[in-house]
């Protein structure tokens, strides 16, 4: 009876560490997301921080209007390269690719997905800064696009496999041709998941600070066009931060928010998306 | 699952071909060829990427050969280059974060996988997770940059030398920046993979083995002690060993926390430098193709780690579950 109690006892210690362990794990986020938000909001609700660029060091105010323009134009490029792209690849792998070269395919999309995002930088670096001598907010467009293929191809797929076999015989059966079918049947039916895809995608891409670092390198003024170097929200964060001003420190918390924010609502638009096509 | 079930051709060869149907399998060629191209041409990318890593490391491979490895000498000023420290640097700190965040990765992953009791609380926690998942790594950094330090180099520092003091590792001065606060900063960034994942892999065991401890009369912590987490134990160092591959190429975080010196101590206070931290902090100052070929090197060796990382990680975590971790 002893021995019972004690494995009882025993028991609810056990369950006692796990919640112990869920806490423990919840607390960072929690104060992370605080912390960012204190310090973050009164630099964000300072006059001229969406719409004025980066004042000189030592004259206060100023803004991020650079950062921002560069982060959306940077991501939004990128994903005009690689979303129709990778989800013509996640068509091949669902449709076409149940074969040694769908398998190879597989295997070199999910090794890019392991890859440090550093070595996208790297790659941007070499294939487009290196070639035209100049730092450039295209190459990092391009290295953000490599670096959410994977991602976007891979949720096509499983979007796509998802997809009723009885729904592309019936169009077969109808005698559409199969790129018919998988065009007009197959695709809007998955296309929840694949909007999904693209959209996690654009969030991870969003933010990014290892491959903007030698590819878009950061621009104190606003810049739109995409062959010169732009500035970035993850870059201002990062540069701000290291820097003895207390302001361009503020205005770090405040990018920081603003970025959290981008990433949270693309991920939040993402769910609603995926529930409303459920429905 | 993943696995392409395509549809099989079930159009039959028609007997009579019009120029309608001859029309119909042109579209259907043309469509197949696109596909297949675009494959190939991820195939491309990937063989270019694979280039752009080496071409422009070759400089300091050649001069430096298998030393580099080996040398724990880094002078930009004399062009001497070793990655040694590097090396070091981020075996250590990777070790540091897997060390903290394995118990309580696991522990997490056990109640949203398993616990009933507490079922309220599952929502929210498999949110939060997910939450930091999502929060950039550039926004951790900064952080751990302003809250992390201070925190590390006046309360956790002193009382491990107070406590533990005795062991090499926590001897000499902290200041707050240096191995073990990016330890700490990796920790909280492989988390949520780890979680996710061990989540993922406990709920695969199958709930009659489960069943059948409990009818032996076992308690649920015997369960999961005695058959859950042994039955799982597979799948879980595949998880282990994504958030290492994961924990392995972090960059920002690390840099802006872990004091940019290269040099290697036993104590975890010292100031260190990572693969990926050398990188991003020299690269837009490297002077010259040897500078430069150094830093393309450093990145070629972690890439080379991650890659056997993550391909070990993946054969494991798919011989358990059946398919490949889609999401990570």
């Amino acid at each position: 009876m002893n021995r019972l109690l004690l494995r009882i006892a025993l028991d609810r210690l056990v369950t006692g560490a796990i919640v112990l362990c869920v806490m423990v794990a919840a607390v960072p986020v929690l104060v992370l997301l605080l912390f960012v938000l204190i310090k973050g909001l009164p630099g964000m609700l300072a006059p001229g921080f969406f719409t004025d660029p980066p004042h000189p060091v030592g004259v206060p105010g100023g803004g991020v209007a650079n950062a921002i323009i560069g982060t959306l134009e940077i991501v939004g490029i990128g994903s005009l390269l690689a979303v129709p792209f990778g989800a013509l690849v996640g068509i091949f792998l669902s449709e076409f690719g149940r074969n040694r070269l769908g398998d190879t395919v597989r295997f070199v999309s999910d090794v890019l997905t392991g890859l440090p995002s550093i070595a996208f930088g790297i790659f941007g670096y070499t294939i487009l800064v290196a070639t035209l001598h100049h730092f450039s907010a295209i190459s990092a467009s391009v290295a953000l696009a490599v670096l959410m293929l994977p991602v976007i191809l891979r949720t096509t797929e499983t979007a796509l496999v998802l997809v009723p076999q009885s729904l592309r015989e019936a169009g077969l059966a109808l005698g559409a041709p199969r790129w018919r079918v998988t065009l007009e049947i197959v695709v809007p039916a998955a296309l929840g998941g694949i909007v999904t895809g693209a959209l996690l995608a654009m969030a991870r891409a969003a933010g990014e600070t290892a491959p903007l670092l030698f590819t878009t390198l950061g621009n104190e003024f606003v810049q739109v066009n995409p062959l010169q170097p732009m500035g970035a929200l993850s870059l201002t964060v990062f540069k701000n931060a290291l820097v003895p001003y207390a302001n361009l420190q503020d205005q770090a918390w405040a990018a920081a928010l603003l970025l959290v924010m981008l990433v949270a609502i693309t991920n939040l638009l993402a769910r609603i998306y995926i529930r409303r096509i459920q429905r | 699952m993943s696995r392409g079930t395509a549809t099989e051709r079930v159009v039959p060869t028609p007997l009579v071909v019009s120029s309608r149907q001859r029309r119909l399998v042109a579209g259907d060629r043309v469509f197949e060829g696109l596909a297949v191209g675009a494959a190939i041409v991820i195939l491309l990318i990937a063989a270019v990427f694979v280039l752009a890593l080496f071409v422009p490391a070759l400089p300091a491979i050649t001069k430096f050969g298998f030393g580099f490895l080996t040398s724990s000498t880094w002078d930009p000023v004399r062009l001497q280059f070793g990655a040694l420290p590097a090396i070091y640097g981020t075996l250590l700190t990777s070790a540091i974060g897997l060390l903290i965040a394995f118990p309580i990765g696991i522990g997490a992953a056990l109640f949203l996988a398993e616990e009933a009791r507490l079922g309220l609380l599952r929502g929210p926690l498999s949110f939060a997770v997910e939450l930091l998942a999502g929060i950039p790594s550039v926004v951790i950094g900064l952080w751990a940059f302003f809250i992390l330090t201070p925190l590390m180099r006046d309360n956790v520092d002193p009382f491990l030398s107070h406590t533990l003091g005795f062991l090499p590792f926590f001897q000499g001065s902290a200041s707050g920046y240096g191995f073990l606060t990016a330890g700490v900063v990796l920790a909280i960034m492989v988390l949520p993979i780890l979680i996710a994942l061990s989540r993922d892999v406990i709920r695969a065991v199958p709930r009659s083995l489960r069943e059948a401890s409990l009818a032996l009369g076992a308690t649920k912590a015997e369960t999961v002690w005695s058959v859950v987490l042994p039955y799982a134990r597979v799948g879980i160092t595949g998880a282990v060993l994504l958030a290492l591959g994961r924990a392995l190429g972090e960059t920002i975080a690390v840099t802006m926390v872990i004091g940019n010196r290269p040099q290697i101590t036993a104590s975890l206070y010292a100031q260190g430098y990572t693969l990926p931290s050398v990188i991003a902090n020299e690269f837009t100052e490297a002077v010259g193709n040897l500078y430069q070929g150094a830093l393309f090197e450093l990145g070629l060796i972690l890439v080379l780690i991650t890659i056997i990382v993550n391909v070990a990680a993946r054969i494991l975590v798919w011989r358990f579950t059946g398919s490949a971790p889609v999401r990570v």
